[in-house]
């Protein structure tokens, strides 16, 4: 028996909070001496991602005040997400200025593809990294600088999982799944279609060749995020583009901000 | 495998406790981690050893405290445990649930000399 307070020796992993008190007795000797070495108990309560989540208050903060409207477009590899950016690109880049950040874990294929559309982009490897994080972000929005009212489009790397996680500071999360992938995808991947505020269903032009149930993608993904807000479109023969590139209009006059005449 | 740079930010807590609250080694790491947090407990200990290497927690004891998901039931008007997002309601099944708890992780306490 503890000398301190009476409690039972038996240790079970965990320490013993004694009436809202802290139980010192749990070293060695199972008594707290003073002048003795003993181990002690430090209250941390941080979030794991409490650092991200600063860079990318810092980052939204940032976009906010020159108004520039940042979307994070997640999706698994092969869903059609960087041909979906150019022919975005293309749609809206007389009416915008745009800049693109692309993540992958190696090559700058991607920035490359959309630097031929006349827009700036940077490309963030990521090396062995799964995802983009709100540091790594940051770096690439103040080496882009892009100009205020404006759109700034972030591929994330293509993965499901990882990137749910991590705020970059973006407006918002569009979440990109293609028919070839299946209608199961936001049961598979729960916590990117709930952290996702739209999904794009891209390829649809492809539909009369699979058994790829859209009803049954409609209503699983609203399973996992009610609220979710879904586009149907095909980056390739245009339809839907329209609809998307009127989502994305209605949101930058949301986040325009008046500009001081020069 | 978001889980070895999620704890790489845990080390990067430690160290700067370490340095506020002045101590030399870390024996054990209290984590929580929500059900709904997106990670997995196994590989977060699985990456555990190999990240503290080195730092003032090597060779520290990992105990994950697990925390349920919770979620506020539109219909029911009542909160439910879930242990998935695509959960339905237990009590009426329906999907118009907003996640109240079990979402987060984070570093609870540690136990240091």
């Amino acid at each position: 028996m503890c000398t301190v307070c009476g409690c039972s020796d038996k240790r079970d992993g965990r320490y013993r909070k004694v009436k809202g008190g802290l139980h010192f007795g749990r070293g060695a000797a199972g008594l707290h001496v003073p002048g003795m070495s003993q181990s002690r108990l430090v209250q941390v309560e941080r979030d794991i991602l409490s650092k991200n989540d600063a860079y990318a208050g810092n980052n939204r903060s940032m976009l906010a005040e020159r108004g520039i409207l940042a979307l994070n477009l997640v999706s698994s590899p092969g869903s059609g997400k960087t041909t979906l950016l150019t022919r975005t690109i293309e749609r809206l880049k007389g009416g915008v200025p745009i800049s693109v950040i692309e993540g992958d874990q190696e090559t700058s294929f991607d920035a490359d593809r959309i630097r031929e559309t006349g827009v700036p982009a940077i490309q963030i490897n990521t090396g062995k990294g799964c995802h983009l994080d709100a540091r790594m972000v940051g770096d690439g929005i103040r080496q882009l600088n892009p100009q205020q009212n404006s759109l700034l489009l972030i591929e994330n790397v293509g993965n499901l999982v990882c990137p749910a996680s991590f705020d970059l500071g973006e407006a918002c999360k569009v979440a990109i799944l293609s028919v070839t992938e299946g209608e199961d995808k936001p049961l598979k991947y729960p916590d990117m279609f709930h952290a996702a505020s739209v999904m794009l269903i891209n390829k649809i032009d492809l539909l009369p060749y699979l058994e790829f149930d859209i009803g049954k993608c409609l209503d699983y993904a609203r399973r996992v995020n009610p609220d979710i807000h879904i586009i149907r479109l095909s980056a390739k023969s245009g339809e839907g583009l329209a609809e998307w590139a009127g989502w994305i209009g209605h949101k930058l006059a949301a986040c325009r901000i008046e500009l001081e005449p020069a | 495998m978001h889980e070895m740079s999620l704890m790489q930010d845990v080390l990067e807590i430690i160290e700067d406790a370490a340095r506020e609250k002045k101590f030399g080694r870390v024996k054990t790491v209290w984590l929580e981690i929500g059900a709904l947090s997106g990670v997995d407990p196994q590989a977060m200990s699985f990456c555990f050893d190999a990240v503290m290497q080195g730092s003032v927690a090597s060779g520290a004891i990992l105990e994950i405290l697990h925390k349920p998901g919770l979620a506020w039931c539109m219909k029911c008007g009542k909160q439910v445990e879930i242990s998935a997002r695509f959960d339905a309601c237990e009590l009426c099944g329906s999907f118009e649930l907003q996640v109240t708890g079990g979402g987060g992780m984070r570093v609870k306490e540690l136990e240091v000399e």
